[in-house]
C-alpha cells in the first residue's frame, strides 16, 4: 500500500531524519495559517497518489501566505490522472545547494533489501542509472545480521561522497534502512534528499510502500496516520461490482471465491485459480472475447460462496453468458463449483443451459460434478479440452448472441 | 532419477493438525510407493496421530523419535508463526523445506531463505504446492488425493518448474496426454521473493540423467524470468526450455495485481512482453498456447539430441 508524501514524511520523521516544518491540510484557510508560521517563501503540494504532478500544476510557489491560500485552493480543486487530492502539504521552500537521492528497494533475485544512493537527486532515479551509472551506489544487506552503519558508509562513498557531507549522510541511509526493514516496506524513497547552505540535509520528498500482507503487524503506525483498513489504495479505486466481489468472498472463511476486477465486457468469467485465471483471461481475449470481469476461485469454496460470485457476475449489466473455467482441481471441488453455478442461474430464474456457456473444470469429483451438469444440459468439457479451447468455445457461443 | 526428493526421503508435516494438512498428509501417504511421513508437529498436541503420523510438540522431538535426521518439512502453519516453524526445522537439521502458506510477508521470507542459505538448506516456496515425483513421491498438495495425482502424472524426460500450483499439474497433464512424462514437478510459489527460482533449480535438473528437457509456466512480476534466461545464457545449458507465460493482459494495467501476490507490473521489466523477448534471447521458446508445449519441447529435444550426434560423429 502507497502512503502520500504527507504520510511518508511523517514516517520520515519518526525515524529520526531531519525534514522541512512542514504542514498538511485540507483547508485554503489553514494552509494560509501553516504559510504565516512558516514565514518566509513556501511550496503548495498537491497529496495524491499519482506520478507527474508537477507537470500537471499540482505543484506552486507562494511567496506570501495570501498566495500559499490562493494555490492551495486551486491545487485542492485539482484533479490529477483521474485522481482528486487528499490534501495539500505547504513547505517551507528550502534553499537548497544539492540535491540527493536515498532509497531501500528489495532485490528478488538475490532475496536481500539493497540500499541505493546517489548524489545525483531529484530526478527518477532510473535515469541518473542509465545516464550517469558511476553516480549510483548500491549494496546489499543482510536479513538476519544486525544493520550497522559501515553497510551506508559505503555505498554513500562509492558514489564519491566524502567529507563532512559522507559524516552527515550516514546517519540518515542507515535510519532510511532501518525503517524500511521495520515498518516491512517495499520501497523506502528520499528523493531529494536536500542539501542546504549551512551543509545539513534534510527530506524535501518522500516515497513510501507498506507490504499489504504485513498491514496486520503495523496498526498502530496505519492509525496514527489515520489510514483505515478499508483503503487498499489500489492502482485504482475498487468499483461497487469489485466491493461486491469482495463481500462475497468474507461470507465465509473456506476457500477464495471473489478477486474480482471489473472490465467491460459480455462474457462473465467464473474462473480460477491463480495462473488458471491469468490464463484463461488472456485465452479469451486471444480470441476476440470480451471479458465482463476478472475473478478467482480456489481452495475448495463453499456451494454458497461459489453460487454468490456466479449471481454477481451473471447479474452484472451487460453480461449475456458466463464461462465457468479452471485449470485441473486438486484441492477445490468440481462438483461443489457446478452446484454453486447452477444454483445461481436458477435462484435467478435463469437456464443454466442457456447461461453457462461452457463448464471446464476437471479434477476432484469430477464424475459428480459432470453428472449434475448433465441433468442441467450444460455443455461441459474434462481435461482433454485444452483452456485455450474452452475459452474458445465460450467465445464462439456468446458472439452467436451478439449476431 | 528426480531433484530434491526421491522415495526414501523422510519428511514431517508441521502444522499437521489443520484441516488441509490432514488432507495433504493423507495424500502424500497414499500417492506411490508411500510417502515416509515420519511426524508432525502442531505445539499441544504431543501423542496424538494424524492417519497413523505420530504427533509431536517440537520438530526436535521428532527427530529425537526417529532416531535419525529427517530430510524434509511441508510447513502449513498461519503466516504469522511460519518464519518461527521454518527457523525451528533449520535449526534442526532440516534439508528441504516445502513452504505451502500464502500471504507471508516479504521480509520474513527473506529472513528464512537467508538461514537456510547459511545452513545450507532448500526453500521450495512459500504460497506453493509442493514437489512430485511421479508414480514414486510427492511432498505438498501437489495433485491433491493420490487418484487425482496419478491421472496428471506419468514419469518422463521432463522437468516442470511453475509459479502457479495449479498449472504445474494442468502442465503435466497436457504433457503426460501428449506421452511426454515427467522426471519431477516442482510448484515454486508465487510470491515476490521465493527459496527456489527457475535459475536456483536449474542445475539440479541439469545434473539429472532422467531429465531431457524443462517446461516452465511464468507470469508478468519480478525478475525471475531474466535471471533464468542469464543462466542459461552464462551456463551453456545442455536443456532444451520451452516457456508459457500467462497474464499478458497485465501488461496494460500497471500498478494491479492478479493471480498471485508477485505478479504485478511495476517496471518495464516485470511486464509479460519483456520477458518474452529477454527468454526468448536466451534461445527459450515460450509457446502461445499450452497445448503447443508437447511438440515444442519434443522437437527441441531431437533438435539437440542431432546436434550431440553430429559432434560425436
Amino acid at each position: 500500500m502507497r502512503f502520500f508524501e504527507f504520510e511518508a514524511r511523517e514516517v520520515v520523521k519518526r525515524a529520526g531524519i531531519p525534514v522541512t516544518d512542514y504542514g498538511f491540510t485540507t483547508d485554503p484557510a489553514e494552509a494560509r495559517k501553516i504559510a504565516e508560521r512558516i514565514g518566509g517563501p513556501t511550496v503548495i503540494k498537491s497529496q495524491v497518489l499519482t506520478g507527474g504532478r508537477m507537470k500537471a500544476g499540482g505543484v506552486k510557489f507562494a511567496d506570501t501566505p495570501e498566495q500559499a491560500e490562493e494555490y492551495a485552493r486551486e491545487i485542492l480543486a485539482l484533479e490529477i490522472n483521474g485522481h482528486m487530492p487528499r490534501g495539500v502539504l505547504v513547505d517551507p521552500k528550502a534553499e537548497v545547494a544539492q540535491e540527493y537521492y536515498a532509497g531501500v528497494v528489495w532485490d528478488g533475485t538475490r532475496k536481500q533489501p539493497v540500499m541505493i544512493f546517489s548524489p545525483v537527486g531529484g530526478i527518477d532515479i532510473e535515469q541518473v542509472a542509465e545516464e550517469q551509472p558511476d553516480k549510483v551506489g548500491r549494496r546489499h544487506f543482510s536479513n538476519i545480521l544486525p544493520l550497522s552503519e559501515f553497510q551506508a558508509k559505503e555505498v554513500i562513498a562509492s558514489t564519491g561522497v566524502t567529507g563532512s557531507a559522507l559524516n552527515k549522510l550516514v546517519p540518515i541511509v542507515t535510519r532510511l534502512a532501518k525503517l524500511f526493514v521495520e515498518n516491512d516496506m517495499t520501497l523506502a524513497e528520499i528523493n531529494p534528499l536536500g542539501q542546504l547552505a549551512d551543509g545539513s540535509f534534510v527530506a524535501l520528498d518522500a516515497h513510501m510502500d507498506i507490504e499489504n500482507e504485513a498491514r496486520g503487524r503495523h496498526k498502530k503506525l496505519l492509525a496514527d496516520l489515520g489510514v483505515g483498513d478499508e483503503e487498499t489504495r489500489q492502482a485504482r479505486e475498487a468499483t461497487p461490482f469489485e466491493l461486491a466481489g469482495e463481500q462475497v468472498d468474507s461470507q465465509d472463511h473456506r476457500g477464495v471465491a471473489g478477486n474480482v476486477t471489473e472490465f467491460d465486457g459480455n462474457l462473465g468469467l467464473v474462473i480460477g485459480a491463480g495462473g488458471g485465471s491469468l490464463t484463461l483471461f488472456d485465452a479469451v481475449r486471444a480470441h476476440g472475447g470480451k471479458p465482463a470481469n476478472y475473478c478467482e476461485i480456489g481452495g475448495n469454496p463453499s456451494v454458497s460462496k461459489a453460487c454468490g460470485l456466479a449471481k454477481l457476475v451473471l447479474q452484472k449489466p451487460g453480461v449475456d453468458k458466463i464461462a465457468v473455467m479452471m485449470s485441473i482441481v486438486s484441492n477445490t471441488r468440481v462438483d461443489i463449483v457446478a452446484r454453486g453455478v447452477i444454483k445461481a442461474c436458477i435462484e435467478l430464474g435463469m437456464d443454466p443451459a442457456e447461461k453457462i456457456a461452457i463448464f471446464r473444470i476437471p479434477g476432484a469429483w469430477e464424475e459428480e460434478g459432470f453428472k449434475i451438469l448433465e441433468k442441467y444440459g450444460v455443455d461441459y468439457a474434462d481435461r482433454s479440452v485444452s483452456l485455450n479451447e474452452a475459452a474458445r468455445r465460450a467465445v464462439e457461443k456468446i458472439q452467436g448472441v451478439a449476431a | 532419477m528426480s531433484i530434491l526428493i526421491d522415495a526414501e526421503t523422510t519428511f514431517i508435516v508441521q502444522g499437521i493438525t489443520g484441516r488441509e494438512a490432514v488432507n495433504l498428509t493423507r495424500e502424500c501417504l497414499d500417492y506411490g510407493a508411500g510417502a515416509k511421513v515420519v511426524g508432525g508437529v502442531t505445539p499441544g498436541r504431543l501423542g496424538r496421530e494424524v492417519h497413523g503420523v505420530p504427533v509431536f510438540d517440537t520438530v526436535a522431538q521428532a527427530v529425537a523419535h526417529r532416531g535419525a535426521p529427517i530430510y524434509g518439512s511441508v510447513v502449513t502453519v498461519p503466516p504469522a508463526f511460519t518464519k518461527d516453524a521454518v527457523f525451528e526445522a533449520i535449526e534442526n537439521g532440516i534439508q528441504l523445506v516445502v513452504i505451502v502458506t500464502e500471504r507471508i510477508p516479504r521480509r520474513d521470507v527473506a529472513e528464512m531463505v537467508e538461514l537456510a542459505t547459511l545452513r545450507g538448506a532448500r526453500i521450495i516456496g512459500p504460497n506453493c504446492l509442493g514437489i512430485i515425483v511421479p508414480d514414486t513421491i510427492k511432498m505438498g498438495g501437489i495433485g491433491g488425493p493420490a487418484r487425482n495425482a496419478a491421472q496428471a502424472y506419468t514419469p518422463g524426460p521432463i522437468g516442470v518448474i511453475s509459479r502457479s500450483g495449479g498449472m504445474t499439474t494442468e502442465m503435466s497433464s497436457t504433457l503426460s496426454a501428449a506421452g511426454l512424462g515427467q522426471s519431477t514437478a516442482v510448484s515454486i510459489g508465487g510470491d515476490a521473493i521465493i527459496g527456489s527460482s527457475y535459475a536456483e533449480l536449474m542445475p539440479l535438473f541439469e545434473a539429472d540423467e532422467q531429465t531431457q528437457g524443462i517446461v516452465i509456466y511464468t507470469e508478468p512480476g519480478g525478475r525471475m524470468e531474466a535471471e533464468l534466461a542469464r543462466w542459461v545464457t552464462e551456463h551453456n545449458s545442455r536443456l532444451p526450455i520451452v516457456a508459457f507465460m500467462a497474464g499478458r493482459f497485465m501488461d496494460e494495467m500497471p500498478g494491479m495485481s492478479f493471480g498471485h501476490a508477485g505478479t504485478i507490473v511495476e517496471g518495464k521489466e516485470d511486464t509479460a512482453t519483456e520477458k518474452i523477448a529477454r527468454l526468448a534471447q536466451a534461445g527459450i521458446t515460450v509457446a502461445e498456447r499450452i497445448e503447443d508445449i508437447p511438440e515444442m519441447i519434443r522437437a527441441k529435444i531431437a533438435e539437440r539430441e542431432g546436434a550431440t550426434q553430429e559432434s560425436a560423429a
